[in-house]
C-alpha cells in the first residue's frame, strides 16, 4: 500500500492553482515547514506571507486580503486555527462570509508525539458550528488535492482539514469530487458505514471483514462534513436502518452528530459513532494512538456487531 | 538564601542535562532539540543555584515556580526535574510514549515539578502572571520564573500578559526571552521582526535586562538585579545559541523539531562528552 501525506496534497493543490489564479496568496504562522506551505513559498515568494507565531492576526489579515479581492489560504495547525483563532475565524471570516480558505494541518490524534495540546479533535465541531462555513475533510493525498482545488473555485469561507502523518492512498476515493456530495465506495443493504477523512480506508477494511461474516455493509465517504449530503444519509437510513459513523475526531460535534441530526429528523435509526470518546489524547506514534483510541477497522467491526444485535 | 557559586559544577550539570536531552529526543524519535539545548544554562542556573525548591515536597507553598512558556522544550525541564529527583531518571525513557507522564508538552496534572500546562505558545506567561498575582494577593514572597521563546513573543497574548503584569506591579515575575533569533521557519528577524526588543518591553512598563543566556554568571547576576527592582516585573532578554553544545546543531533552524539519526546522536553525545 502506498502512503502519502494529505498536507502534501494541500500544497500540491495550491501550486497547481497558483498558475491560473493570480489572486491566490498563501499565509502561514511560523509552521510553513510543517504545513508544507514552505514549498509554495519556494516557488512563489512574492505570494507568500509568513505572519510569525500569530494565528489570530493571520486570520484577520486574511480577511483583509479577501476584502481587497485576493484569495487567501491561511495555513496553520488545526488546533491553533480553530481554538486560538476561533474568534477571528468566526467574526472576521465566517460572519461576513469572506472568501478566505483555512488550510489546517496536523489534525486528529494521529499528529502523534506532540500530544493532546496539539491534537485537534474538536476542530470539525467548531468549524461546522459557524454559519457560512464549509468544512472539507479529505481522506488521502489525492482527495486533499481535490478539496483544495474545489475550495479555491468555491466562493466563501472553507475550512480544510489535513493530517500530519502519511496515510494510505485509497483508489476508491479518486472519483469526481464535488463539495457537498458523498462518495459511494461500496454497495450494501444491512448497515452503512459513513466515514470522513483518513477513516475511509478503515471503513473499507471493516466492510471486507463484515462481508466474510455474511454482513453486506454499504460504505459512504463524506469528504464534505458541511454542507452534509442529506440525501446520501436519508437513503442509507431508510434502506439499511443502521449507521456507523467513523471520524478521527471527537464523537462530539463532528460527522457523527451531523449524520445523527439528519436521521433524527427524517428517518430515525440507530447511529453508532466511532471516534475519540470525549477524552484528550496523549503523546505516542500515530499508529499506536489510532489503535489505543479505537479508530481502527476492528472498532468499526465491533460497532457493527453490536448494531446487528440491536433490534430495529 | 545565598548559595556559593560553583561555576564548574554548573557547567558539568549543563553538560549532563544536554546529554539527557539528546538521548530523550533520539529514543523518542520525536521532540525539540534546538530550543532545549540553548535554554539549558538558564534552566540549570535556576534549578541548581537560584530557585528555592524541594523535590521531596513539590507542593511546598514558598517554593519559587518555573514556568516553561515555550512548552515545546520539555526535554530540558524533564531532564532537570529528573536530575533533581522529582521523578526517577528511568522515566525519561518514556518521553512521548503512550501512558507516560512525560508528554510532548508540559502537563501539570501528571508530572511532579511541572507548574503549568503549556504547549500553545503564549499561554505560559499569562498563567505565570496569574499565579504571581495570587502570590501578591496573599502577600507571599516567592518568585515566578517564566521562560518564553523569541518566536513565542510574537503572539498577541504575550503582550496582553505584559500589560497586565505592569498594571498589578508584579515584581515577583522574573521572565526570560530566550533570544536565539530562530523559530520554526528560520531567523526571527526575517519571519517576524522583533527588534528593537528592549524598548518594547520597557514601554510596557517592564524592567529589562540584556545578557548572554549561556553565561551562568550573567544569568545569576541578572536575576539578582531583577529581585532588587520593586514595583515592576522584570524581563531578561537572554541571547542564547539555539542547539548550544552540539556543533552541528548550533544556530541551525533545521534542528528545531527534528530528532537526530543514529550517527548524529552518537556524534552529539561524543561532542558533549568531550566538552568541545
Ligand atoms: C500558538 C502556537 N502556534 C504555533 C506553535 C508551533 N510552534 C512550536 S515551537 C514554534 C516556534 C517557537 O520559536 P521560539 O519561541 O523562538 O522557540 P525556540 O527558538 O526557543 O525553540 C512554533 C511556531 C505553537 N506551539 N503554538
Ligand atoms: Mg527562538
Amino acid at each position: 500500500m502506498e502512503y502519502k501525506q494529505t498536507r502534501m496534497g494541500y500544497v500540491h493543490g495550491l501550486l497547481e492553482l497558483a498558475r491560473s489564479i493570480p489572486e491566490l496568496v498563501v499565509l502561514d504562522a511560523d509552521v510553513a515547514k510543517a504545513t508544507k506551505t514552505a514549498e509554495f513559498e519556494a516557488v512563489y515568494p512574492e505570494r507568500f506571507f509568513n505572519c510569525g507565531v500569530q494565528e489570530q492576526n493571520m486570520l484577520s489579515v486574511a480577511a483583509g486580503l479577501a476584502l481587497e479581492g485576493f484569495l487567501p489560504f491561511a495555513s496553520t495547525f488545526g488546533v491553533f486555527a480553530t481554538c486560538r483563532a476561533g474568534d477571528q475565524m468566526r467574526n472576521s471570516v465566517a460572519y461576513p462570509k469572506l472568501n478566505v480558505k483555512i488550510g489546517a494541518t496536523h489534525c486528529g490524534i494521529s499528529t502523534g508525539g506532540d500530544g493532546a495540546s496539539h491534537q485537534s479533535i474538536e476542530d470539525i465541531a467548531i468549524a461546522r458550528s459557524f454559519p457560512n462555513m464549509t468544512v472539507l475533510v479529505p481522506g488521502d493525498y489525492e482527495e486533499a488535492k481535490q478539496c483544495t482545488i474545489a475550495a479555491a473555485k468555491f466562493k466563501g469561507p472553507v475550512y480544510l482539514r489535513f493530517g500530519r502523518d502519511a496515510y494510505p492512498v485509497v483508489e476508491e476515493l479518486h472519483g469526481k469530487f464535488e463539495i457537498g456530495k458523498a462518495k459511494f465506495l461500496k454497495g450494501g443493504n444491512e448497515l452503512t458505514i459513513i466515514t470522513t477523512g483518513i477513516m475511509a480506508c478503515e471503513g473499507l477494511i471493516a466492510a471486507e471483514t463484515l462481508a466474510k461474516e455474511g454482513c453486506d455493509a454499504r460504505v459512504i465517504h463524506m469528504p464534505t462534513v458541511k454542507p452534509i449530503d442529506r440525501q446520501a444519509i436519508v437513503s442509507a437510513a431508510c434502506e439499511t436502518r443502521r449507521i456507523i459513523t467513523v471520524e478521527e475526531h471527537s464523537i462530539i460535534g463532528g460527522l457523527g452528530e451531523a449524520v445523527a441530526g439528519v436521521t433524527a429528523e427524517v428517518c430515525p435509526c440507530y447511529v453508532l459513532r466511532v471516534g475519540v470518546k470525549d477524552v484528550f489524547g496523549e503523546s505516542g506514534e500515530s499508529n499506536e494512538l489510532l489503535n489505543k483510541y479505537g479508530l481502527r477497522a476492528a472498532n468499526i467491526v465491533n460497532a457493527a456487531r453490536q448494531l446487528l444485535r440491536m433490534s430495529i | 538564601m545565598t548559595k556559593e557559586l560553583d561555576l564548574s559544577a554548573l557547567k558539568a550539570k549543563s553538560r549532563k542535562i544536554r546529554k539527557e536531552i539528546v538521548s530523550m529526543v533520539y529514543h523518542a524519535n520525536s521532540g525539540h532539540l534546538g530550543g532545549s539545548l540553548g535554554a539549558t544554562d538558564i534552566v540549570v542556573a535556576l534549578y541548581y543555584h537560584i530557585m528555592n525548591h524541594d523535590a521531596d515536597n513539590p507542593q511546598w507553598a514558598q517554593r519559587d515556580r518555573f514556568i516553561l512558556s515555550k512548552g515545546h522544550c520539555t526535554p530540558v525541564i524533564y531532564a532537570v526535574l529528573a536530575d533533581c529527583s522529582y521523578f526517577p531518571t528511568e522515566d525519561l525513557k518514556t518521553f512521548r510514549r503512550p501512558g507516560s507522564h512525560l508528554q510532548g508538552h508540559p502537563f501539570q496534572p501528571k508530572t511532579p515539578g511541572i507548574e503549568a500546562s503549556t504547549g500553545t505558545l503564549g499561554l505560559g506567561i499569562s498563567t505565570g502572571v496569574g499565579m504571581a498575582l495570587a502570590a501578591k494577593v496573599r502577600k507571599e514572597n516567592h518568585y515566578y520564573y517564566i521562560l518564553c521563546g523569541d518566536g513565542e513573543i510574537q503572539e498577541g497574548q504575550v503582550w496582553e500578559a505584559a500589560m497586565f503584569a505592569n498594571k498589578y506591579k508584579l515584581d515577583n515575575v522574573i521572565a526570560f526571552v530566550d533570544r536565539n533569533y530562530l523559530q520554526t521557519d528560520g531567523n526571527s528577524e526575517v519571519v517576524m521582526p522583533l527588534n528593537p526588543l528592549k524598548p518594547k518591553w520597557e514601554s510596557f512598563g517592564w524592567h529589562v535586562l540584556e545578557i548572554d543566556g549561556n553565561d551562568f554568571t550573567q544569568v545569576i547576576s541578572a536575576v539578582e538585579e531583577a529581585k532588587k527592582m520593586k514595583g515592576k516585573p522584570s524581563m531578561i532578554i537572554a541571547r542564547t545559541v539555539k542547539g548550544k553544545g552540539v556543533s552541528f546543531m548550533e544556530n541551525e533552524a533545521s534542528w528545531h523539531g527534528t530528532p537526530p539519526k543514529k550517527e548524529e546522536y552518537e556524534r552529539a553525545i561524543k561532542e558533549l562528552n568531550d566538552g568541545v
